[in-house]
């Protein structure tokens, strides 16, 4: 079809573009859009790109902080950590994608975030990810884990950014709809980051880094809509990656930032050439011109629709100094990278591209990105389920056969057979990886005794059953196991995963859950400095379970402060910090023994959380604690069959016995952590945490070979290690 | 000392390396570009780091060995310059033909991040003398290219001339005899899987891959 023909309503629908929409653009434009014109309004205002659906909650969180330099609005956010130093990290999904093609979608996912970090000034410094799957028997699940994983790790492996840990979930609702969401966290000095604002009139705007091809064309719009049955078929809206490229961009792109010629720089994401000159152009007011012949490509005979909507990978757009080009072109040439000056800005606050002479799009850039549709969507609150208790769901049979059985449940079970694939010690200053006991990753910051500690955390059947309460116990997850590591909290970025917003059911949860994580990120001081929406995350109708992942950031002083939860010796005392209430919905055995995903989840007390958090602190700087560990899944049995396996040492004890052996055992109430002490502080820790308020349980002592809890549990830790270890490379064969 | 870790387009354990060497042995270190055509005459190291040169397309190290530098790598292992090669300097070393075999795809068919244990099979080398005596040493591999394979006629030789400087305790890889680890003949080309370079400082996991910089002050 020609870029000048009649629009039909079926182009129109088939760009996404409700009926409504096309009004508007009508009227802001005072006449038809060509389809180029069209295309650019819908990548521009895809749910992925302009955040239609949730904008108006997402405006609702916590984003300062005495240590925010940026909140939300740029690339990534960006933290002080001090000596004029700055974390910049967020997180980002690539779902869709990675249904259809598993290797190239989350390969690229990887890619994509990493430039959304380098892009602000920050060498990337950790990756992290928290993927989903369908049920284990999903005749897909595997095929799909093996893809995302290998692409994960050929991507990040071959930039050489060390991925050092994640969490994994398989479930039933992901079975036509994974999730891979992609943390990356990056280091810069505070004088020297970048930002998509600050371009003036009259200067150049230049192309680096990949040619463009025809790869996907659409893709945010194909992310911001449902699956059916022929989403096999949009296997080219899938962009393939060259992580080979990204580091040659890498290197490049910073070595530009040490010149002075840089306004503004972008890169080429979701929309590609579209959303990054028009985020460059619409944050100061300005027009653009750009010359499409100009543009670098793969293939001949490319269109500007193409060109404008291609979301080819590894490509950079910088709005440079005028006169400054040289310096540029000079550094992309050692790099051997493909560099072109492809346009200007101007004054008009128009978007006008040629192409063979001729101008081809001439819109305003304003209702691109600051008029985008905002909408209010219906929704309903999510109906309150009952609290379950453990008389309710009755014995259990062999308390030991039911610790295994959680032991061995696809999402417990070791993931080594994942990271094993990841480098996790590249770059020299990976202290804690997936495979060293610690509630969160570790990696030092280069040259300094400083750590970040950094967590993804989501437990989804929470808030599928109650979204605010669930949207809560995200945040104070991440927050606790930042702080078991002895690390302070900082600041999250955020993954929202929904199904379809236009239903009010799944809007009721998406507001729910970000109500929740409100509420949370305020008196936790925890705030959001970045994030990203997914939505649409149906296949055939049904919606994933409700999803909102965290990526926590936290920051220890000295690395040599920092605990995990091994390392155990011989006599080290164990308490559990916290209380127990006999409260079993939503929890990890009620729906691997039970086989029941009904009740209410555990209460969030987010001033309790906090005034915890604070005695753990003090702990740890006081040198007064061996190892720490937060309870979450599988509750306090759970907790200590990980701390046994981590030092390969038993733990003899006993359990309150004012609870149901159930309830003691396996529920999960938050606010709750698992603390081993040398024995000759025993008296000091007891007394501090007494006084505290906090109430405070002593559990055992680490003895033998077995977890021994007196009428119990009676476990060989080399018979649990084994059942850990063994489920994942079982199933994968 | 005074050593050059070269530089490939897609190196990414450069930093590395350089790091290693300035904590193990207060080396002094010049980041060299694959482009350069001279490398100073007074070096008492170069390291090929590990990464993915030209992102291992068309065979691991095999672009690598086309890049200016290499005539000049070449010319110091004539003239018995000390030169390390790690995980893909390693996979550069066998493709320049300055060591013999071949470094294949993992017989698990998947890239493997581990911590292994090594034998240090040839103590006498100038790169291992300081393992004299030291419990084996530990250190990660990060590789999706750690096979090992050469023709029985060069397993002959290896054996014969003690040329194997590494084992694995367990291969993680499938590289045959667990071989890690080879020296050239002249004694001053080592290359190796297992990375050094990340086994420098306790903190990191281990600090026994600073031997290695240790044997080289003699």
């Amino acid at each position: 079809m020609s870029e000048t023909a009649q629009l039909t309503q079926e182009v129109i629908a088939q760009h996404g573009i409700k009926p409504d929409e096309y009004q508007v653009i009508l009227d802001r434009l005072g006449r038809a859009p060509n389809l180029l014109e069209l295309g650019i309004f819908s990548v521009m205002w895809s749910e992925h790109c302009s955040y239609k659906s949730s904008r108006r909650h997402l405006g609702r969180f916590p984003v300062t902080g005495p240590r925010v330099i940026q909140g939300p609005g740029e690339n990534a956010g960006v933290i002080d950590i001090g000596d004029g130093q700055a974390a910049i990290f967020k997180m980002e999904s690539h779902n869709h994608p990675s249904f259809i093609e598993p290797y190239q979608g989350a390969a690229t996912g990887v890619g994509g975030i990493m430039r959304d970090v380098f892009t602000m000034g920050a060498r990337p410094i950790a990756l992290t990810n928290a993927i989903r799957f369908g049920e284990p028997e999903n005749q897909h699940t595997k095929r799909l884990l093996s893809g995302v994983v290998a692409g994960i790790g050929g991507y990040g492996n071959c930039v050489g950014v060390p991925t050092i840990c994640g969490e994994t979930n398989f479930d039933k609702s992901y079975n036509g709809n994974i999730l891979v969401n992609a943390m990356c966290v990056g280091l810069a000095e505070q004088d020297k980051i970048f930002y998509s604002r600050g371009a003036k009139v009259g200067s150049p705007i230049v192309y680096f880094g990949s040619k463009t091809g025809r790869d996907g064309i659409h893709g945010a719009t194909m992310a911001s809509a449902e699956f059916d049955e022929g989403a096999e078929e949009k296997r080219p809206t899938v962009q393939v990656g060259d992580p080979f490229m990204e580091k040659l961009l890498i290197e490049a792109t910073l070595e530009l930032m040490q010149t002075d010629c840089i306004e503004a720089i972008q890169d080429m994401g979701a929309a590609g050439l579209t959303s990054s000159s028009v985020e460059m152009a619409g944050k100061e007011g300005l027009g653009i011109v750009l010359k499409m012949n100009d543009v670098p490509v793969r293939e001949t005979h490319m269109t500007p629709y193409e060109m404008m909507l291609s979301e080819s990978q590894e490509r950079m757009l910088a709005i440079l100094k005028p006169g400054e080009e040289h310096i540029a072109k000079a550094i992309m040439e050692k790099w051997d990278l493909d560099y072109a000056v492809i346009g200007y800005t101007t004054d008009t606050g128009r978007m006008v591209l040629e192409f063979d002479g001729e101008v081809v799009c001439d819109i305003p850039v304003g209702p691109l990105s600051s008029d985008a549709p905002n909408y209010d969507r219906p929704w309903v609150e999510t109906p309150k389920q009952p609290i379950v208790t453990s008389r309710e769901i009755g014995e259990l049979g062999d308390v030991n056969e039911a610790l295994l059985k959680l032991l061995s449940c696809p999402d417990v079970a070791s993931k080594r057979w994942i990271w094993e694939q990841y480098d996790r010690h590249v770059m020299a200053d990976t202290l804690a990886a997936s495979d060293k006991p610690s509630d969160a990753g570790l990696v030092r910051i280069h040259g300094t005794n400083k750590a970040l500690a950094i967590t993804n955390d989501c437990t989804p059947r929470y808030v599928l059953n109650d979204p605010f309460e669930g949207g809560k116990q995200v945040v104070a997850e991440s927050y606790r196991n930042i702080i078991a590591t002895g690390a302070e909290p900082i600041a999250i970025t955020d993954n929202l995963n929904f199904g379809n917003p236009e239903k009010p059911e799944t809007m009721g949860q998406i507001v729910g859950a970000i109500n929740g994580m409100i509420e949370a990120c305020k008196i936790l001081e925890y705030p959001v400095v970045s994030g990203n929406v997914s939505l649409y995350n149906e296949t055939m109708g049904n919606a994933i379970l409700p999803t909102p992942v965290v990526g926590g950031v936290g920051l220890i002083q000295d690395y040599r402060k920092a605990i995990g939860y091994g390392g155990l010796v011989e006599g080290d005392v164990i308490f559990l910090i916290g209380e127990t209430t006999d409260s079993m919905g939503a929890s990890l055995v009620l729906r691997e023994l039970v086989g029941r995903e009904d009740g209410a989840p555990p209460k969030v007390d987010l001033e309790l959380e906090k005034s915890t958090a604070q005695i753990i602190s003090k702990l740890i700087s006081d040198d007064l604690l061996e190892a720490c560990h937060d309870l979450s899944d599988g509750g306090l049995a759970l907790g200590l069959a990980k701390v046994a396996m981590a030092s390969d040492i038993g733990i003899v004890g006993m359990i309150d016995d004012d609870l149901p052996k159930t309830a003691a055992l396996f529920a999960e109430d938050q606010a709750r952590y698992l603390i081993a002490v040398d024995a000759e502080n025993e008296a000091i820790v007891h007394e501090t945490i007494v006084k505290s308020g906090l109430k405070l349980s002593k559990i055992g002592v680490c003895a033998g070979d077995s977890l021994e809890i007196a009428g119990a549990l009676n476990l060989k830790v080399s018979k649990m290690r084994d059942t850990w270890e063994n489920w994942l490379p079982q199933f994968m064969g | 000392m005074r050593a050059a870790v070269i530089v490939y387009p897609g190196s990414n354990c450069d930093r590395d390396c350089k790091v290693a060497a300035e904590t193990s042995i207060n080396a002094k270190v010049d980041m060299v570009w694959h482009k350069e055509t001279q490398l100073s005459d007074d070096l008492d190291l170069i390291i090929l780091p590990g990464g993915f040169s030209y992102g291992d397309y068309l065979r691991c190290g095999a672009m690598a060995v086309q890049s200016p530098i290499n005539a000049e790598i070449m010319r110091h292992a004539t003239k018995g310059t000390p030169i390390l090669g790690i995980c893909n300097g390693f996979q550069v070393l066998c493709e320049a033909g300055l060591l013999p075999g071949t470094l294949l795809r993992n017989n698990s068919l998947k890239y493997i991040c581990k911590d292994v244990e090594l034998v240090v099979t040839n103590q006498d080398t100038i790169f291992t003398k300081a393992f004299k005596g030291k419990p084996n040493p530990i250190m990660t591999v990060g590789n999706g290219e750690g096979n090992y394979f050469a023709d029985q006629e060069t397993l002959n030789k290896l054996h014969g001339e003690n040329l194997i400087a590494f084992k694995y305790v367990d291969t993680p890889n499938g590289s045959l005899e667990d071989i890690a680890g080879i020296i050239n003949e002249k004694g001053n080309v080592l290359g190796l899987m297992p990375h050094p370079d990340r086994a420098f400082a306790k903190e990191l996991g281990s600090d026994d891959g600073a031997l290695i910089f240790r044997s080289l002050l003699g």
